[in-house]
């Protein structure tokens, strides 16, 4: 059994990469992440944690110097947001094209311009064609158990590609929550010791990592990758499923979480922390709706999602981020898998805005009335 | 061509296939006769195609030797005579 | 034949950068790497950012390594040995295994070198060796922050307005130094013993160490590939690249020229400084004798 402490949910990170037992730390801090980079700081300085950690200068180099240690066969953490995030992101590529096993939190924030540093999806939705496996919390419970599958996942043979472990600042990051933390010897069994598979930079084995890829084996690389992600989307049920046995807590099947969908006329379609108010206008105000909440962004489980949605009277995307010129991410990912379904694309809570319960009410109104399937609706917004 | 997960290359050393010696238009001639073994040649070489031959002295690997004509250059004897490469 | 057949060459053997690599013939860059490499040995981490000498050397599926060997990206070679010493360190490996980074000017003195700095303050234990060839030679020919006063690159062509490079080169190994790191050197292929030698230093120091070697370039420069050493021992000679270290902050000359030649028997060789009026050949004199004057102010010496 673990024990119940309340906590933020950067601490909810930090506690579960203590409990995976991390050998490299390199990160930098940015507001809403920097508490994670603190705790972790005080773990290894007091000898709770045994790990190497790297005060980087940048959060260029804070990816640069975990590609480094994980291709040298250890177990490595980094944590970031927003601009921080933005500023790694040509070693994004680099990390997965390398296909090494390296897990990531980002506390979700807008990106300047006009500087902001509450939450939106902008920062990891920009960085949705890295071939990082995104995940997507709901709850500091949720971050903790997400953090310690994500290197089950990350780590798995038919995987190996990075981990980006998402929750939403402010509203996650720094707020208290009751979170269960389990034993740490029961979670390193559960995670198991760090074995490097197709990589490490040992002189025993000389390999030569990250060569030039030419007009002849780039294209090969990189459908491999595709592939990897596709096994992504069977190992990821597979670990929260095992978690679930061990631990009993379980969010959907790892990829998705339907919400009351059975029994719905409208689905309303949604990532992150909003989807707790979404669950309490449910609850509280509207039976007859349903919630999808995409636990995994990438691999995208869009088949799962287009099964429950087919036939409803109404569906409609919330997306806290926007591909100006077109329409949002998450709309248009459910569009991609399900063509045939009218889905309504609504924008909230961008730059921190509040998602509230009359927002919700808002959201389904555009469902129910079918607008925005081809222009996104904006959700109290003044202009 | 194999295609390994994350394009590492476990074959060190294997650009060894590349004979680099077809780049050549001067082929540096050892004359080893005049050669007073002071490894200069072997030093200065950039890629490594000079070796020491505990039977010959130095010995200059065509399969990889560029033809760059800095090992004629460094010697301090004149051992070493560029020749126009014939095809 | 004159004198006997010696057992061993000079340098060790072993060839740690296999032959078959696609670098120029005649190339500077490539005879330090291989230097370097019989420096250092077997047991060591090379990791290199983007550049000549990464792409000439890693065309998958060939590598021309025969030890462990990393690539990331152009700006971050130092963050990315940060974190293999650290991974080193935390396997308990590092007494064992020597990191390294060979990086070119270009992802040393300009791109990379924030992250250099962030390395070097950090103490991480990793020789880093850029290898100077004075201009972004793998794009070809633009100039950098290393390269020198007046020298033509295809960025910085001379005509009408302009005259070549518009500024001396960075002082990329004094900025080093004034890291307060243990070791730092500057050396050229011209002179491989004594590179040989600093390479070596900069393996046993613990802590970071920083060697900084000129490397000619024969497309870059304009000059035959036949005869890179002896334009890098004019650079020397001249008095134009200096031979020095700093151990712990003490500066030492490594070679002092017993009488410096002019300038000019450097730059009429190179066809990036063809261009030259005399004018312009004596304001890089009096650059070069300035700087020398300082260092007898400074009452440098040699062995």
């Amino acid at each position: 059994m673990g024990e119940v402490h309340v906590v933020n949910g950067n601490y909810s990170a930090a506690e579960a990469v203590k409990a995976v037992d991390v050998d490299v730390i390199a990160a930098y801090p940015i507001t809403p992440q920097t508490p994670v980079v603190e705790y972790l700081s005080e773990f290894v300085a007091n000898g709770e944690l045994d790990a190497e950690f790297i005060h980087v200068e940048s959060e260029h180099s804070a990816i640069s110097a975990v590609v480094g240690a994980s291709a040298t066969g250890v177990r490595v953490f980094t944590a970031t947001a927003s601009q921080g995030l933005a500023l790694m992101h040509e070693v994004l590529f680099i990390a997965s094209g390398m296909r090494l096993p390296i897990v990531m939190t980002v506390a979700n924030r807008a990106l300047s311009a006009p500087i902001n540093i509450w939450c939106d999806h902008s920062d990891t939705m920009a960085q949705r064609d890295t071939s990082w496996i995104q995940l997507y919390c709901e709850s500091n419970q949720e971050i903790y158990d997400t953090v310690i599958q994500a290197y089950r996942i990350a780590e798995n043979e038919d995987v190996l590609l990075p981990v980006m472990v998402c929750y939403d600042g402010f509203t996650l990051s720094h707020t208290l929550e009751p979170v269960e933390f389990e034993p740490e010897d029961e979670i390193r069994e559960f995670v198991g010791e760090f074995e490097p598979i197709h990589c490490k930079l040992d002189p025993e084995e000389p390999m030569t990592l990250g060569p030039v890829g030419g007009p002849d084996s780039y294209m090969e690389f990189k459908k491999m990758q595709h592939e990897a992600m596709k096994e992504a989307l069977k190992v990821i049920p597979e670990v929260n499923s095992e978690f679930e046995k061990r631990f009993g807590r379980s969010y959907g099947d790892g990829l998705i979480e339907p919400y009351n969908v059975d029994d719905a006329d409208v689905v309303i379609i949604a990532m992150g922390s909003v989807c707790g108010t979404i669950k309490h206008v449910i609850d509280e105000h509207r039976s007859d709706v349903g919630l999808i909440k995409v636990k995994a962004f990438r691999p995208f489980p869009g088949d799962d999602i287009r099964r429950l949605i087919e036939g409803k009277d109404a569906v409609v995307t919330i997306d806290r981020a926007h591909s100006y010129g077109s329409m949002p991410p998450l709309w248009t990912d459910v569009k991609a898998h399900a063509p045939d379904v009218e889905v309504s694309s609504t924008i909230a809570g961008l730059g921190g805005r509040d998602i509230r319960v009359e927002d919700i009410l808002e959201v389904i109104e555009v469902a129910e009335k079918g607008e925005g399937t081809d222009e996104p609706v904006w959700i109290n917004v003044n202009v | 061509m194999k295609y390994t997960v994350g394009a590492v290359i476990k074959e060190p050393g294997s650009t060894r296939r590349n004979k680099t010696g077809s780049w050549r238009i001067f082929r540096p001639v050892l004359d080893h006769e005049a050669c007073v073994h002071c490894g200069r040649c072997y030093m200065y070489c950039p890629d490594g195609c000079i070796s020491l031959d505990p039977e010959k002295g130095y010995v200059i690997d065509y399969d990889y030797c560029k033809g760059c004509g800095i090992c004629a250059k460094v010697c301090p004897v004149d051992a070493i005579e560029m020749v126009l490469e014939e095809d | 034949m004159p004198g006997r057949i010696p057992k061993r060459p000079p340098l060790p053997e072993e060839e740690l950068l296999a032959p078959g690599h696609r670098a120029c013939a005649g190339c500077g860059s490539a005879l330090c790497l291989r230097l370097c490499m019989k420096a250092l040995g077997p047991d060591t981490v090379v990791v290199m950012p983007t550049g000549c000498m990464e792409v000439t050397t890693t065309p998958y599926p060939e590598t021309a390594w025969e030890v462990p060997w990393i690539h990331v990206a152009f700006e971050n070679a130092a963050a990315v040995a940060s974190g293999v010493e650290a991974a080193l360190k935390a396997l308990d490996k590092k007494d064992d295994v020597t990191v390294a980074v060979f990086a070119g000017d270009g992802g040393t003195v300009d791109i990379g070198f924030q992250a250099l700095s962030g390395m070097l303050e950090r103490g991480h234990d990793v020789v880093y060796v850029c290898y100077d060839n004075e201009a972004y030679m793998n794009t070809g020919v633009q100039r950098s922050g290393a390269t020198p006063m007046f020298a033509v690159t295809t960025t910085t062509p001379a005509g009408r307005r302009w005259k070549g490079e518009f500024r001396p080169k960075k002082d990329a190994p004094r900025i080093a130094a004034a890291h307060d790191i243990p070791y730092v050197a500057t050396a050229c292929v011209s002179h491989p013993q004594d590179l040989v030698k600093k390479v070596q230093k900069a393996k046993e120091i613990e802590g970071p160490a920083y060697v900084h070697v000129l490397c000619p370039c024969p497309p870059g420069w304009g000059y035959d590939s036949s005869e890179t050493v002896e334009i890098g021992e004019l650079a020397v000679d001249t008095g134009m690249w200096m031979l020095y270290e700093i151990e712990e902050g003490e500066f030492r000359l490594t070679y002092k020229p017993r009488e410096r030649k002019p300038v000019e028997e450097y730059l009429k060789r190179q066809k990036r400084f063809s261009h030259l009026t005399e004018e312009e050949i004596q304001r890089i004199q009096r650059m070069v004798d300035e700087r020398w004057e300082e260092l007898e102010k400074e009452g440098s010496t040699t062995d």
